[in-house]
């Protein structure tokens, strides 16, 4: 059950070069969770003591972390994990049948992972991908513009073993273990694969580039070209505007 | 006709954009330059001058959100830049990380120079492990390049970035949420005042910006803030990225000054999807409230956005056509809002846990009669009771749908949505609807 004194050796290491990234130690901890998540596949209740320990918290504050966060897993997890956005945009353009058809096909619902290991299935929220919606994100890589067809596929790779590759991403995507290891903050020296953008991302620099449309004096500006503020149909620079006056508001849009 | 200004979407298309190379081959770290060779106090103004508003939903004044820092009192004072991208509908940053992550760094530099700081922070949200390495590797290129770390560019000035991958919630992009987070706690908002400008992070003065924000910053300091502020409105000055998604027949980015309308940037979308026509929309992601075809040609500024009633929010335009049930799409919502809610406060915790209740059972064909004016009141008891804008979020959707669609919500009490609107019209793929149609789709 308990770590062997070699493994408490190696996570010790790690440990002490996140600690070194902050001013405070316990800003550790939410990387540390993703470390222990890459050698245990979850956070198990010995990661949680080890946490406890290196930074000096009592195991219940740790879990109280370990809890709140939906990223950190309190049962072993799959290999992978297969999340379907469900999140209304997705949804309707299609992402409720993506996750019936996968569970369907993989007799597991949400949460929940397959007998072999392999797949952990997963509805998502919001990934901000909405402009390739409906998609799909396969331990945390991006599968965009999915059909129910495409989903299956790439888990049937999945569980045949074989690599998949994100639409944008690394070359392929990394077990659960190794992408929790990035996530701690140890770099895979996996940035230069992959697309810079989909091509979504550059459809309207490509517009701009096809009609010679620049910021540089050929943008033709709305409403106030030059700083002029002329009135414009539907209500324009009324009272409202709180957030320019008021601090007060200020925090709570950033909640966006 | 308003054009579109490619500007921090510019480089997206450059051979391997993400790396430092390509990121001077075409002009970045010029404004870093530029930038150390002024006082602080200059880049400041220069980025009050131009007007920027935080790109993060609220629109509050970047410079003057840096000038409310206390008088330096020798102790460290903090960036944290808030690239916790969730509000539903919202994709900007992600690709702007992504493809071009050193126009986010030279932005953290300036800005930190301008506000005395030196260790900053980018808070990513967890779940976009390639964003996460794409940071890791710019920050690592522009230390070994002597834009970080000790006496950059020989300015005297020091700096060290830490790159911080959180773990899957979305309130943490609340900003004190988001510090506590960063604290290693539970992401839960504080109690203001303090604002974090005066107790931040380690209870010490902090800055916490949008990713988009920040990165607008090197091309204020580059070209300045009148050609900045030559763009958009007069009170919202400037360009963005607006963020068309859904129903559209070009989903994508498209940065344009702050002041254009829907109608225009759908006409460059390609229109609404073949054979459909536009039923309702968000004007900056969920938590803002929805709007119809009738607010086609509001100009999207802060103010013109407000006076009809909305808010400008992120710019994520989510756009549905008539075959979406707008019943449908609020219950989906509200288990989000439902499902992130963070617990702290009475009325965002219960009150969204009903809402949901109230809107599985109209989605389901199965409401009371009197479940409007339920959800009204509900509505009337989270909005403006609760800690933060979580909970008004939440609101937002369900009070703005009921004012323009409340037939839906009055079939609710009979008909499910399913059958009102069959899902499988909606969607971007064919598919032969199986199952029982009138069940609703389970929830975290």
């Amino acid at each position: 059950m308990a770590y062997t004194a070699e493994t408490i050796e190696t996570l010790a290491a790690d440990a002490a070069q996140i600690v070194s990234r902050y001013p405070d130690p316990n800003s550790a901890l939410l990387p540390m969770l993703h470390l222990v998540q890459s050698h245990d596949g979850f956070v198990s209740p010995d990661g949680i003591e080890f946490c406890a320990k290196t930074l000096g918290l009592a195991t219940s504050e740790v879990s109280a972390v370990a809890t709140f966060y939906t990223q950190y897993k309190r049962r072993p997890n799959g290999e992978y994990t297969v999340g379907v956005c469900t999140n209304t945009l997705c949804a309707i353009m299609g992402g409720d049948e993506i996750f019936r058809s996968l569970s369907e096909r993989l007799g597991v619902g949400h949460d929940e992972t397959t007998e072999d290991g392999k797949i952990t299935l997963e509805r998502v929220e919001c990934n901000a991908a909405c402009d390739y919606a409906p998609v799909m994100m396969i331990n945390w890589e991006f599968f965009d513009n999915q059909t129910p067809e495409s989903a299956a596929a790439t888990v049937e790779k999945l569980r045949r073993g074989e690599p998949v590759a994100p639409t944008r991403g690394p070359a392929s995507v990394g077990t659960f273990k190794e992408t929790s290891r990035v996530l701690a903050g140890f770099y895979d020296g996996r940035a230069g694969e992959g697309v810079s953008a989909g091509p979504a991302s550059l459809r309207g620099l490509e517009l701009a580039r096809e009609k010679g449309w620049t910021a540089d004096g050929g943008g033709t500006q709305p409403a106030a070209s030059g700083g002029e503020s002329a009135p414009q149909p539907g209500g324009e620079h009324s009272s409202v505007d709180r957030p320019a006056e008021d601090p007060k508001t200020d925090g709570k849009g950033e909640a966006k | 006709m308003t054009t579109l200004t490619p500007i921090l979407t510019s480089r997206w298309d450059t051979d391997r954009s993400w790396t430092l190379a390509s990121y001077q081959a075409h002009g970045g770290y010029s404004a870093l330059r530029k930038g150390l060779a002024q006082q602080p106090a200059d880049v400041l103004e220069a980025v009050k001058t131009s007007g920027l508003r935080g790109r993060g939903g609220a629109g509050f004044p970047t410079g003057m959100k840096w000038s409310f820092l206390p008088a330096p009192d020798g102790g460290p004072r903090y960036l944290v830049v808030n690239a916790d991208e969730s509000e539903p509908g919202t994709c900007k940053d992600i690709p702007l990380m992504m493809a071009d992550p050193h126009v986010l760094i030279e932005g953290v530099i300036l800005t930190s120079w301008a506000i005395g700081c030196h260790h900053a922070f980018i808070y990513l949200r967890g779940e976009v492990v390639h964003v996460y390495r794409r940071l890791l590797a710019a920050v690592e290129e522009a230390r070994a390049a002597g834009y970080l770390g000790e006496n950059i560019l020989g300015s005297g000035f020091d700096l060290e970035i830490t790159v911080h991958a959180g773990a899957g919630a979305y309130i943490c992009g609340e900003e004190t949420a988001l510090l506590d987070s960063l604290e290693g706690k539970r992401g839960q908002p504080r109690l203001k005042p303090p604002f974090p400008a005066v107790a931040g992070l380690y209870s010490r003065p902090t800055v916490v910006n949008n990713v988009e924000s920040i990165a607008s910053v090197p091309s204020i300091v580059e070209h300045g803030a009148d050609w900045f502020s030559s763009m958009g409105t007069e009170k919202s000055t400037g360009f963005g990225i607006f963020s068309l998604s859904g129903h559209v027949t070009r989903p994508g980015q498209y940065e344009a000054p702050l002041g254009i309308t829907l109608r225009e940037l759908i006409d460059m979308a390609g229109g609404i999807r073949e054979g459909h026509e536009l039923k309702f929309w968000t004007p900056g992601g969920s938590s803002t409230p929805i709007f119809t075809a009738e607010h086609l040609d509001v100009p999207l500024d802060f103010e013109s956005v407000a006076a009809n009633g909305s808010m400008l929010g992120t710019r994520a335009l989510q756009i549905f056509d008539e075959t979406t049930s707008v019943v449908r799409a609020v219950s989906r919502w509200t288990d989000f809002y439902a499902h992130e809610s963070c617990g702290k406060c009475t009325p965002c915790r219960e009150g969204t846990y009903w809402l949901r209740a109230v809107m599985h059972r109209l989605e389901a064909g199965q409401g009371d009669p009197g479940d409007i004016d339920l959800l009204v009141d509900l509505c009337d008891n989270i909005l403006g009771r609760a800690f933060c804008a979580l909970g008004d979020g939440a609101t937002s959707p369900v009070t703005s749908a009921i004012q323009y669609f409340r037939e839906e919500f009055e079939a609710g009490m009979h008909t499910p949505a399913s059958v009102l609107f069959p899902p499988e019209r909606s969607a971007v793929f064919d598919y032969v609807p199986t199952g029982d149609a009138t069940t609703v789709a389970g929830v975290h």
